[in-house]
């Protein structure tokens, strides 16, 4: 089956050979980290973790957001996610991918990364980080093999998968929750302490995830003559509009609780994120973003003509996963540390090796992302003999 | 087979490659390591040949007993006592690291990253 | 007719165990035997209470006071510090690792708010280190135990295993822990000055290596071999600082604790504290 991913027209060889520039220009820059030390990046001892860590938390949610794809399919037997399950599953692979990229990435002693195996340690969050989102990993390759090779041989799944795929289903949920336990179980870090953190986290997981797969499906209807179905879209589309609305509603609450109250801890990272604290606003343009795209991108698929009309409705999209991005792949994270637990504010500033690593993270993930895709199209054309491009 | 000729080709050359190092020395294993010994001393914490294989073992363990267990006790070796230190216990006696233990470690193909924090007698940094 | 036999019968059970249940839990609810007032301190709610101490637990007095009485004395306890760890200065704040330094009193303390403030409490810094809370963050968050909570009480660090993911430093609510960005035993590429001092580096301690979290250790080396803490010495006799177990009721700090009124850091973090303050 991998033989497909290596033929292709111009187009896919022009996309692939674009992204292995990009993985090599990370390499280099990964090589110079790995030998000066993590001193490379404008991390500091304030602002303790920085791009890395942040994407890694936003691209938890984008694998998250698979299931949303799953569970009606699996669970509910809802025919129309035929199409795209599969895609969803992919999807799933490439992100976490991206997240043990961006885990190694951070570490100071990224030899020793197998030490958390080595010294298992029950009570660390990051160790049931590491359990559940390899076996999140694993699951997701099995299934998605599995379910693409009977696909093209012609049959049904054997059943010995289903009680994978069930499993699959509470495990996105969890490898979600286990990332926001990460934050939300540390004391002395107001921003994070929030019970929320969790369904927050779930709330705008599900609306980026299936978000990047609906722009996915638009982007391979365009250049793959592959149609995930206009019912298909449309439902993803209602579920990406409702998920986005109730992160929206979760980010309000937050906001009352910290000024309801009034203790200061509790606003502070808001107030340094939102409105610029003591004249620190280096954030405040990208947060105000983060509200007002999404904002703009809900109302759009919430308007029957704009979510009809595939254009508009592909902006939406566009607009709900970059807002999202802008707020969990920016603030939540360096928001946490500021001000440190000393009231100090640092200001943190990624430096141009640190965001070339982060962008080839992204080539390397966008990478398998083609190359799976590649394979499950393949097998589609094979059987449907549709003449596609790609 | 698909393909018999080509598959056999490369697992030759591949199984060629791989043990260039055996064939290309001829099954000689190179000069053996000489070890320079401490010359006022004649005893250390283990036999020799204990410490040949294992003082690695022995040198985490003794980590952990002090740190995590705050077992600092001094250790016999022969007459003397040393302290459970790499620092301050090994390299008392054993002054030399580039005579005694990167002759071993040079050979083995190993490098241990102990000097990155410790530091070796007269050294200044 | 069988169908309806079950709905009975399920139903008649269900309300059985509600007969059961419902007087119980309204007795509970109505005329508990908890009292009606009890306390749900910091204090309390930790195990400290619960599980009674035993063993060691170091501690540390830190008495501003006796500080203010001596300018310059602090700064002397940082040097010995941080001297005697072959701690290196950077000087620059990005990858600035310290184990103990001064900081504003309100950077300290920071959940004290007054508009009539003690003058002289607020105009001069105090001494900030690691706390070895009994109940500490840093080693719950640790994925490879490699930093951990010994049994006489001081949080230890292993420089061998840390894999510096740098969650202890997230985790810590007193910011007492710092990551070695770059190679410690380097030095500055313009002026060429090494970062350790090879004039006055301490032989018989180690460095770290980049890539590691590190933070004070309350001395235990010098422990070990029955001397008091770098900074402790430092401060000469004048009880600036005082070092020893909390739970023995015979220490000196213990006595100088209960004839005091003394305050920790962040109390309401519930992480306990061992370092202790007089203003």
């Amino acid at each position: 089956m991998i033989e497909k991913a290596l033929v292709g027209n111009s187009n896919y060889k022009k996309w692939i050979t674009f992204l292995l520039v990009i993985m090599g220009i990370g390499a280099i820059c990964y090589v110079r980290q790995f030998t000066y030390g993590l001193g490379l990046t404008g991390m500091s001892r304030d602002v303790s973790w920085g791009v890395y860590i942040a994407q890694f938390t936003f691209l938890v949610g984008v694998a998250a957001g698979g299931v949303m794809v799953a569970l009606p399919y699996y669970i509910h037997n809802y025919k129309v996610f035929g199409k795209i399950t599969i895609l969803g599953e992919f999807l799933a692979v490439s992100s976490v991918c991206m997240c043990l990229m961006f885990i190694i990435a951070d570490l100071g002693q990224p030899m020793r990364a197998l030490n958390v195996l080595l010294f298992p340690t029950p009570n660390s969050m990051l160790f049931w980080d590491m359990i559940v989102l390899n076996g999140y990993l694993f699951l997701n390759i099995l299934i998605g093999w599995v379910v693409l090779t009977s696909e093209r041989k012609e049959v049904a799944p054997p059943a010995w998968i289903k009680p994978f795929i069930y499993l699959s289903i509470p495990w996105a949920i969890s490898i979600h929750t286990v990332t926001a336990f990460l934050y939300a179980g540390l004391p002395g870090r107001h921003f994070w302490l929030t019970a929320i953190m969790a369904p927050r986290f779930l709330a705008s997981a599900f609306a980026a995830g299936p978000a990047l797969l609906i722009i996915v499906c638009m982007i391979l209807k365009r250049f793959a003559n592959f149609d995930a179905g206009k019912e298909a879209i449309q439902k993803l589309v209602t579920i990406v509009a409702y998920a986005a609305l109730v992160n929206m509603f979760f980010l309000c609450m937050e906001f009352f609780t910290a000024y309801y109250s009034n203790i200061p801890g509790h606003m502070h990272t808001l107030e340094y994120l939102y409105f610029g604290l003591h004249g620190h606003n280096q954030l405040v343009p990208w947060m105000n973003l983060s509200v007002i795209l999404p904002v703009i991108g809900i109302a759009m698929l919430l308007t029957p003509s704009l979510r009809i009309k595939e254009s508009t409705m592909t902006i939406g999209c566009i607009l709900i996963f970059v807002g999202f991005w802008l707020d969990k792949g920016i603030g939540l994270v360096l928001g946490g540390f500021v001000p440190n637990p000393l009231e100090e504010i640092t200001a943190y500033h990624p430096t141009f090796n640190e965001i070339a690593i982060t962008i080839a993270v992204w080539a390397t993930g966008f990478f398998i992302l083609t190359i799976l895709y590649k394979l499950a199209l393949g097998v589609h054309t094979e059987l449907h003999g549709e003449d596609v491009i790609t | 087979m698909y393909d018999s000729k080509l598959v056999i080709t490369g697992l030759a050359i591949f199984v060629i490659l791989m043990t260039f190092p055996l064939w290309y020395n001829g099954g000689n294993a190179g000069d053996l390591p000489k070890v320079e010994k401490p010359t006022n001393y004649k005893q250390c914490v283990e036999d020799a040949a204990y410490m040949r294989t294992s003082h690695m073992v022995l040198l985490d363990d003794w980590r952990d007993e002090a740190l995590r267990e705050g077992k600092r006790e001094k250790v016999k070796a022969g007459d003397i006592e040393v302290e459970k230190s790499l620092m301050n216990g090994c390299m008392m006696c054993h002054v030399d690291k580039a005579k005694f233990c990167d002759q071993c470690h040079q050979y083995a193909a190993v490098k241990p990253y102990c000097w990155d924090c410790h530091f070796v007698p007269k050294e200044t940094l | 007719m069988d169908m309806k036999r079950r709905k009975f019968l399920k139903i008649a059970g269900l309300s059985t165990i509600a007969g059961i249940g419902a007087p119980a839990a309204f007795e509970r609810l109505l005329n508990g035997e908890v009292p009606t007032i009890s306390h749900a301190s910091s204090q309390s709610e930790s195990h400290s209470e619960s599980e009674k101490p035993t063993g060691k637990r170091y501690g540390m007095l830190i008495n501003l006071k006796t500080f203010r009485e001596h300018q310059g004395m602090a700064e002397k306890c940082v040097k010995a510090c941080h001297t005697v760890h072959n701690v290196p200065d950077f000087q620059n704040p990005k990858d600035e690792i310290k184990w103990i330094w001064e900081t504003p009193y309100e950077n300290a303390f920071t959940s004290k708010s007054h508009y009539y403030k003690n003058e002289e409490v607020h105009n001069n810094d105090a001494l900030v280190l690691c706390n070895h809370c009994d109940n500490p963050p840093c080693v719950r968050a640790c994925p490879t135990k490699a930093t951990f909570r010994r049994d006489d009480g001081i949080v230890a660090m292993d420089y061998h295993r840390c894999i510096g993911c740098r969650f202890c430093m997230a985790a810590c609510p007193f910011g007492a822990r710092s990551f070695n960005w770059r190679n410690p035993r380097g030095k500055d590429e313009k002026s060429g000055r090494y970062f350790i001092d090879r004039a006055t580096y301490n032989k018989e301690f180690p460095t770290r290596m980049r890539g590691v979290v590190e933070k004070c250790n309350f001395c235990v080396e010098r422990l070990a071999k029955g001397l008091q803490p770098a900074c402790v010495e430092a401060t000469g006799h004048t009880k600036a600082l005082i070092f020893g177990d909390l739970n023995d009721t015979n220490s000196e700090i213990r006595r100088t604790l209960s004839s005091n009124f003394t305050i920790q850091r962040k109390p309401e973090a519930g992480t306990l504290p061992s370092i202790f303050y007089i203003l």
